[in-house]
């Protein structure tokens, strides 16, 4: 029940707020155990800051269960590091060695301003939401949940594209800062369900719409994202939403 | 009856089942033009702050929702893993409203008001063809329709998931309702922001001061009503399955001001936990109540036993739930299972590393499994390797996340060796005391969900929380507030200079500049963790008078040494998570001690609140019906004092009896 005895060389981004010049600082970490998080480790740092008077580095985190999608590192040039489908929060030490040197940035995208050190601003995808991530009904005008049949590989592929925990990992690896792999997975759970064909067309062309006025890049279809999303959202979606917008897109000029 | 003229509950007259819909069709409406003029302000977005909100605009108020997180979405809701409750008998198994009624009622011992359970049932169905008409992706069967699976305290399937993810697929339906109203103008968003109080003017609550978590900067804003949806605060035991933000802080200003807290003692403490392992820990992970379905429970006969799991014969285990509640088995609610595991590690039998933990093994559930999809794809003669592969796909499909979580903390395999789990606290039942329209004891101030008392008495059953959330946010409160906002409608928007918002704004300030200006020696998080292990040892899973009035005793010295001693680091005019912190921890050495009290003054054991001097011979929980049967409802005097009031609560409908799950 102690502590383990990993040291580390961590190389963290600092910085005061979004107008401030930020820097990488070096910080030294002692007796770090195999079963810690990785944001546990930044809790013993950050406690050795505040004993010593300094100032701890800000992050964001919540829930630490890999859910809540707010913690956000960009670990060794990897967002949320270099194990595969998981968040920062689930990132254990034990993936690490003794002696390891660390590089942590936040999020870096043109959309995604820095709040204070690690935390950034990621509001932009609430807004994308907002153009028209849902569907138009009431509190109250629901049938019974009964009479709509799903076919159960399209209420699953649904549920997949729904997992995405809206972190911006997608964004954060992406060359060009692109947010198609969030858009494209709330775009693709509606339009596998009958409830989101009503407003499919219009529901595309809007997010489409505001994702480019928030200044997320375009798609060049490298990959990464679907490689780094800590949630396994696939490429596939993106394909769909293509498709979709194609479709939207003819139909409108009419 | 109530010994505060406060303590109105105002339930309808009438038959249970008709007190709902009759209310509903008589509760004073507020005509569409005269909603726009009217202002709501909803603190928290988790799943009662967001329906709420996103239906409230939906008929035409104008809402301002804030909540401290960087998105709506990230409330902690977003973590329920199981499932949600509803009474719709889609399995034919014989369940109906009123078994749902009976078995919160049941689950709760018996310390929860009826008629708010009655309704909690009645709309349980309307939330999930909402939920549905959102898009929520819901588990399906082959023919297309919902699927459902079994919960704690209850015997029939009335759970309905998405995979175990159920509350994130919830929150997201919510949140989508929710920013559908932000896109449209109807709702404004104050994301990052926290609130830091309530503003009462002449009696009623007006509005909030609430603090912009970036810049520092504190914000009055006024509302006609305020809605409090800020949660539960299972963070006083600083170990606990909440986010590592999750506080009491809104809840309780609102009760600094005036609104009664309701049996703050009550906290459930949930079997299925990831145990801790080591000092360093800053939260615990729930494995999820659903697993218990498909999972048995066991310790090994032979205390102190070392043997790995898989070298301990069938015979040599003590599939210890089985054996004390056969009627419920694996499935007994959760103060009971809890109290279980706790009974045998005390006793020796637990283990793992630190010997605080019990097996949670899927091993004979995977091989029948695999036995049924053998069947079913007309597999004959199957070898045992090829049953357990096929058993194990779907055990992965239907628990895959909280099985690779598992791994990813704990570094072993859940699919080869069995689970490790023990209890950790994870929800509390006490909240802010409401009445039938959900209103606290201070007019126009609201409280939702878990942030209040109402529906689950002395022990929530599983899936339970969602539904509850969800109930209040969609079906009642948007009925319920129009009781209170028919008679506002001609009061103007009070201009936010006016002289108790000044007030407020400056008692804000100025303790925020006491905590900046303490300069102490030591962290926030080390007052924290030493509240967290006063509480849990002798606040927690059994608890004693005198352990309770030694807590208080601590408790009193670690908040003065708190104001003296603590180190918040950074600025106030800036982005500081240290200075959040900090208040939230002081509130909480503040409700640390009422929960104690609470818990001395209840000399009974009920639910999730066992006092160790009121078991049976068996050990289960003794109540005391004659004495009390109340809610007990803390009015806060100042200076950390408090006046006890009593709700009685009388049960009409169903027979108040000795909880059995034998």
């Amino acid at each position: 029940m102690s502590h383990g005895n990993m040291n580390l060389t961590l190389k963290v981004w600092k910085q005061k707020n979004k107008d401030a010049k930020g820097a990488l600082e070096t910080y030294q970490v002692k007796g770090i155990s195999p079963d810690m998080s990785f944001l546990e480790m930044f809790d013993v740092l950050n406690e050795q800051l505040i004993t010593e008077g300094k100032d701890p580095i800000a992050f964001d985190h919540d829930c630490r269960e890999g859910i809540c999608g707010m913690c956000s590192m960009f670990i060794n040039g990897r967002p949320h590091g270099p194990v595969k489908g998981v968040t920062t929060c689930q990132l254990h030490m034990r993936s690490f060695k003794d002696g390891d040197t660390i590089v942590v940035e936040p999020w870096r995208s043109t959309a995604f301003p820095i709040v204070k050190d690690l935390a950034v601003d990621r509001s932009a995808f609430d807004r994308v939401i907002a153009a028209g991530g849902f569907v138009s009904v009431n509190t109250g005008n629901a049938k019974d949940a009964n009479n709509i049949l799903i076919n159960k590989d399209d209420a699953d592929d649904a549920f997949n594209a729904a997992a995405c925990i809206g972190c911006g990992a997608c964004v954060a690896t992406c060359k060009n800062g692109s947010a198609m792999l969030f858009v494209s997975a709330k775009v693709s759970q509606l339009a596998l369900l009958p409830q989101g064909q009503i407003e499919k067309e219009a529901r595309v062309l809007s997010m489409v719409g505001q994702m480019d006025d928030e200044g997320f890049g375009a798609c060049s279809v490298t990959g990464a994202c679907e490689i780094e999303c800590p949630k396994g959202i696939s490429l596939e979606n993106i394909a769909r939403m293509n498709r979709e917008f194609l479709g939207a897109n003819i139909k409108s000029k009419h | 009856m109530a010994t505060s003229p406060k303590l109105d509950a105002k339930v309808p007259k009438g038959e249970i089942d008709q007190k709902w819909s009759k209310y509903r069709s008589t509760v004073h409406l507020v005509n569409p033009a005269n909603k726009r003029s009217l202002e709501v302000i909803i603190v928290g977005s988790g799943l009662a702050g967001a329906s709420a909100a996103a239906s409230l605009a939906e008929m035409g108020y104008k809402v301002k929702v804030f909540c401290f997180q960087d998105s709506p979405r990230r409330a902690h809701s977003i973590a329920a893993q199981g499932g949600i409750n509803a009474a719709k008998n889609y399995q034919n198994d014989g369940d109906s409203v009123y078994r749902l009624f009976y078995d919160t009622i049941k689950g709760g011992d018996y310390r929860a008001r009826e008629g708010n359970v009655h309704r909690l049932a009645e709309v349980s169905g309307n939330i999930i063809d909402q939920c549905v008409a959102q898009g929520v992706p819901f588990a399906r069967e082959y023919g297309g329709v919902l699927s459902n699976r079994s919960f704690g305290g209850t015997q029939v399937q009335r759970t309905f998931y998405a995979a175990g993810q159920t509350g994130q697929q919830l929150l997201l339906g919510a949140y989508s309702a929710l920013q559908r109203q932000v896109g449209m103008g109807a709702v404004k968003l104050y994301a990052r922001h926290e609130m830091l109080d309530v503003v009462n003017i002449d009696g009623k609550c007006r509005g909030i001061i609430a603090r912009d978590l970036i810049t520092g900067k504190l914000e009055r804003h006024f509302g006609h009503a305020v809605l409090i949806a800020s949660g539960g605060y299972g963070n006083v035991f600083y170990l606990s399955t909440n986010a590592m933000g999750s506080n009491v802080t809104a809840a309780w200003k609102a009760h600094k001001k005036g609104a009664f807290f309701g049996n703050p003692c009550y906290t459930q403490i949930h079997p299925t936990c990831i145990p801790v392992s080591g000092d360093h820990q800053s939260k615990l992970t729930l494995m999820s109540e659903s697993l218990r379905n498909d999972g048995r429970i066991w310790v090994p006969k032979k205390a102190g036993d070392t043997r790995k799991p898989s070298e301990i014969p069938e015979e040599e285990r003590d599939y210890y739930l089985e054996r004390r509640y056969p009627a419920f088995g694996n499935l007994v609610p959760r103060d009971v299972a809890s109290r279980a595991a706790k009974e045998r590690c005390d006793a020796g039998f637990g283990v793992g590393a630190s010997k605080l933990a019990v097996y949670l093994d899927f091993s004979a559930n995977m091989m029948r499994y695999g036995q049924i999809e053998a069947n079913k794809q007309n597999i004959h003669n199957p070898t045992k390797e090829k049953i357990r592969e096929l058993g194990m796909a779907v055990v992965k499909e239907k628990y895959g996340n909280l099985f690779d979580m598992y791994k990813q903390i704990t570094g072993e395999d859940p699919y080869e060796i069995p689970m490790r789990i023990y209890p950790a606290v994870h929800y509390t039942m006490g909240g802010l005391w409401v009445d039938y329209n959900l209103m606290t004891t201070v007019p126009g101030l609201y409280a939702l969900g878990e942030a209040n008392f109402s529906d689950h008495g002395a022990n929530r059953l599983g899936a339970s929380a969602l539904m509850q959330g969800l109930a209040d946010g969609y079906f009642v409160i948007p009925y319920t507030i129009g009781d209170y906002l028919s008679e506002e409608i001609r009061t103007k928007a009070i201009a936010t200079d006016h002289e108790a918002f000044v007030k407020a704004e400056a008692e804000v300030q100025e303790r925020i500049n006491k905590l900046m200006t303490i300069k102490g020696t030591k962290s926030v998080d080390h007052f924290h963790k030493q509240l967290g292990k006063i509480m849990w040892d002798k606040c927690g899973m059994a608890r004693n008078a005198a352990g309770l009035k030694q807590a208080i005793e601590e408790i009193k010295k670690l908040r003065e040494d708190f104001w003296k001693d603590v180190r918040v680091t950074g600025e106030a005019n800036e982005f500081n998570p240290e200075l959040e912190k900090a208040g939230r921890v002081a509130d909480f050495l503040e409700l640390g001690e009422l929960m104690c009290m609470d818990a001395l003054n209840r000399n009974e054991s009920c639910g999730g609140h066992f006092r160790e001097e009121y078991q049976t011979e068996e050990g289960e929980a003794k109540r005391d019906d004659d004495n009390f049967a109340y809610v007990a409802a803390w009015e806060n005097k100042g200076n950390n004092a408090w006046e006890l009031h009593k709700e009685e609560l009388i049960f009409e409908n169903i027979k108040i009896a000795a909880r059995s799950y034998k």
